[in-house]
């Protein structure tokens, strides 16, 4: 029976209101532009273009890697200036194409599916092969992999993500306010590929516009049911949306489609919408630029591959400089070690802090409290299991479940003692993860 | 260090392929090279005219915010749960309550501050919980007691029970009842002396078990005799309910031990179905400050939720077990700290089974993970 949340989550502060009623601006894209070759899971993407090459706005400039992988494109048009290893949000040297702006935005003629509703699955499937397009939540999923499960017949309900959990982000919020035709269109457009597959738009209840909004617009729709839930963290991790929204229940050795669900997430929805209707690749996504030490906070439509710094730039920068800028949301998201690092398909939010909470509290032993355990979604001890990481006890970490770690963060947000206890699960999960696939 | 870093800025330099970019990436890194701690995505970057460019961000994993509530703060809220008890056993016992009190968390207190000192440990004061055992232990004391025997038990709680096993959340059982019934077997007769200016009579268990008639409204009130901290169950009611509001505990505990006891009476009390004498049991003794106070006591419940409904039940058969068939008319002290002890083994047969298993799918998971 769906309960319309799931047990366990933490309530951090939401600080949506900063940015939530700011409608999508457009960003012009910058005079350099950066694409990691390595946007999402998988096998890196084959660079098509070398130095000097002419690239038009759309074009494809790599090709994917493998079948989990995904091809990119450039947002500008302009000359490819390096092929070369470049920064990125986490700290890595990553090979990237490096293209100049010319800022004439030459396009290229897009060629979009003549009829969606006419169009067979494989029709469906290559366009959202070719687009690039990946999960664009964060964990950078290629969704033509999700979108082909072994038994489509078998697919009885698509979830469109919409609960946008992370405190701070609305990017997903002012996509379904401003373009609610395209996320019901790109998700009528996946039930086109499950035959059996009923619709749900997920929302959390701290969004009742939205709720409202799509409810209206889908009445008459009989495979597209609007669901309002919770709001609580981590609702949009997707083991929890499932269970949220369905009842069921996935583990980490099972898939979605392993119980009858595809997830996808808003961003992703618009992006097959947009690849399939109008014939355009993943080159552009919402960023919601936010926090208390950002000028006036935005919610932008972002050509990918744009340098964070440019980005800032169109909000006026900091009004004081920040502790910590994050790329994504606070509690799952990447400290950045600086600004001059890209935009990817998986960016979803740029934050800044005027003060690091965790910089500033100070770790202390545990007192069993036991709100760990009581948050933490996958039902799993994290104060034992930090305990086994700290201590290299690969052995006991598996045996107590560790590797169920969804690495949301609620544990190490509830820790009175400020234990970092995720980052601890999360390195021996790493590793115990590494060793598996050496075997 | 900083020759690494200027290597590492020239080849990035290198890889430039505007002249002009080089130059002034140079001339703006040099300065900052001599600094060790400048990171190195900032030595390497390409536009470095911002001056924000030489400040490192914190860096840390995820999740970036945290929640308000620290290990002091929830001390402090156990400490304003327990005052109106507190201040009651001083309005119905005297100054000579508070002299108790006083003396046992300086007591509590100091013997902290001194085992961190001499084990050259960080100083953990202030995180409060040594103020807790302290007041809980005076709590649990009769007012009669000499001064230094307070002072002693809890010595003997802090120094035995939690520092010699490593301090916060390693104590093995609940210190201040440690520290109780240390003091219960080292100086029975002055532990069970509870006769005062006020009250000349026993308690009102023991009156109880000799099979005299007890005043409930007196007991509920508190008006009665016993330790400074056990005898009014609404100021202690009082408390819990605070604890409970502020989310500091849950009555999982308190409430599978309160309500196993209470079965356990009417089954095997002798006195059948006698609302008196059930209510009298249940608001005697330490029963409500043990409940709600003590056996919830984070560092010696399980963590488990099925774990502490486990252990509320074999508190309440225990603590029935000592009150009707054992020699003195009090219990709880002993069941929680013998309860305190099998803690371990509860957890691990309550642990919980993750998210999306079931109990057989998990154990063959096991097997799969341990190849």
């Amino acid at each position: 029976m769906p309960k319309f949340t799931f047990a366990g989550g933490v309530h951090p502060h939401e600080g949506k209101d900063l940015s939530k009623d700011k409608p999508i601006k457009e960003l012009k894209a910058g005079k350099i532009m950066v694409y990691p070759l390595s946007q999402h899971i998988g096998a890196p993407a084959k660079p098509l273009v070398s130095k000097g090459d002419r690239v038009l706005r759309g074009q494809k400039i790599a090709e994917a890697g493998g079948f989990v992988s995904a091809p990119i494109f450039s947002s500008v048009s302009g000359f490819v200036k390096a092929v070369e290893p470049r920064r990125v949000v986490t700290g890595d040297m990553i090979d990237s194409i490096v293209i100049e702006n010319d800022e004439m935005d030459i396009e290229v003629n897009y060629q979009p599916l003549v009829d969606w509703n006419m169009a067979s699955r494989e029709e469906i499937l290559k366009a959202v092969q070719d687009a690039g397009i990946v999960g664009m939540g964060g964990a950078g999923f290629p969704t033509h992999v999700k979108l082909a499960p072994k038994d489509p017949d078998a697919i009885t309900y698509v979830i469109a993500n919409c609960a946008e959990c992370e405190p701070y982000l609305t990017s997903d919020y002012r996509r379904m306010l401003e373009e609610p035709d395209k996320l019901i269109g790109g998700l009528k457009i996946v039930l086109r590929l499950f035959e059996n597959a009923h619709g749900i738009i997920a929302i959390e209840d701290n969004k009742p516009d939205c709720i409202a909004l799509l409810k209206k617009m889908t009445r008459d729709d009989r495979r597209i049911t609007v669901k309002g839930l919770h709001t609580k963290y981590p609702q949009g991790a997707e083991r929890m949306l499932i269970n949220a929204t369905t009842g069921r229940k996935i583990n980490s050795t099972m898939l979605p489609a392993d119980v009858g669900c595809v997830v996808d997430n808003t961003d992703t929805l618009v992006s097959i919408y947009n690849a399939v209707v109008e014939g355009k690749p993943s080159m552009e996504r919402i960023v919601t630029v936010s926090g208390d030490a950002v000028k006036n906070p935005q919610n932008f439509k972002v050509p990918i591959g744009m340098s964070y710094r440019e980005i800032l730039d169109a909000v006026g920068g900091f009004t004081v400089q920040p502790e910590k800028i994050i790329c994504g949301g606070p509690m799952m998201g990447f400290a950045m070690f600086g600004l001059d690092v890209p935009s990817t398909k998986t960016s979803t939010a740029l934050l800044g802090f005027i003060r690091d909470e965790v910089a500033h509290s100070e770790t202390s032993a545990c007192i069993k409290c036991g709100r760990c355990v009581e948050v933490c979604p996958g039902r799993i001890m994290p104060n034992r299991l930090a305990d086994c990481a700290d201590r290299f006890d690969s052995e006991t970490f598996v045996a107590l479940g560790g590797m169920e770690c969804c690495e949301c963060g609620s544990c190490s947000y509830i820790c009175p003692a400020k234990r970092p206890l995720t980052q601890s699960i999360k390195s021996l999960r790493k590793i115990e993860l590494a060793n598996r696939r050496k075997k | 260090m900083a020759e690494e870093i200027k290597a590492e800025v020239k080849a990035e330099v290198k890889s430039d392929a505007k002249a002009e970019a080089k130059t002034e990436v140079k001339s703006a890194d040099k300065p900052e090279v001599k600094k060790p701690e400048v990171k190195k995505p900032e030595a390497a970057a390409k536009k470095n005219d911002k001056p924000e460019m030489s400040i490192p961000y914190q860096v840390s994993s995820n999740p970036h915010v945290r929640a308000k509530s620290s290990t002091g703060s929830i001390m402090l809220m156990v400490i304003i749960s327990l005052l109106p008890a507190a201040g009651f056993g001083i309005y119905n016992f005297g100054i000579k309550a508070l002299l108790i009190i006083a003396v046992s968390i300086a007591s509590a207190v100091g013997t902290e501050a001194l085992c961190c000192l001499i084990m050259k440990k960080k100083q953990t004061v202030s995180d409060l919980s040594a103020i807790v055992t302290g007041l809980l232990l005076a709590l649990n004391l009769p007012v009669t007691i000499k001064w230094w025997m307070a002072a002693l038990g809890a010595a003997f709680a802090i120094l035995v029970v939690k520092m010699l096993f490593g301090g916060i959340g390693q104590n093995f059982m609940n210190p201040a009842l440690a520290g109780r019934c240390f003091l219960l077997i080292s100086f029975p007769l002055q532990m069970t002396n509870f006769v005062t200016d006020a009250y000349t009579g026993a308690t009102p268990l023991a009156a109880l078990k000799s099979g005299e008639a007890v005043n409930i409204t007196d007991m509920i009130l508190g008006k009665t005799s016993g330790t400074i901290g056990e005898t009014s169950v609404i100021c202690l009611l009082i408390g819990a309910c605070f604890l409970l509001i502020t989310g500091i505990i849950d009555l999982k505990v308190p409430a599978s031990y309160i309500v196993s006891f209470a079965v356990f009476v009417l089954i095997f009390g002798g006195h059948g179905w006698d609302p008196a004498y059930l209510a009298a049991q249940l608001s005697g003794g330490g029963l409500m400050l043990g409940a709600f106070f003590m056996a919830t006591d984070y560092a010696t419940r399980p963590i488990t939720k099925w774990g502490q409904i486990v252990y509320g039940i074999f508190l309440g058969v225990l603590t029935g077990i000592f009150r009707i068939f054992g020699p003195s008319a009090e219990g709880v002290s002993y069941a929680i700290i013998i309860g305190n002890l099998i803690v371990p083994l509860i957890e691990k047969a309550t642990a919980p089974v993750p998210f999306g298993f079931t109990k057989a799918s998990f154990k063959e998971y096991k097997k799969g993970g341990k190849k």
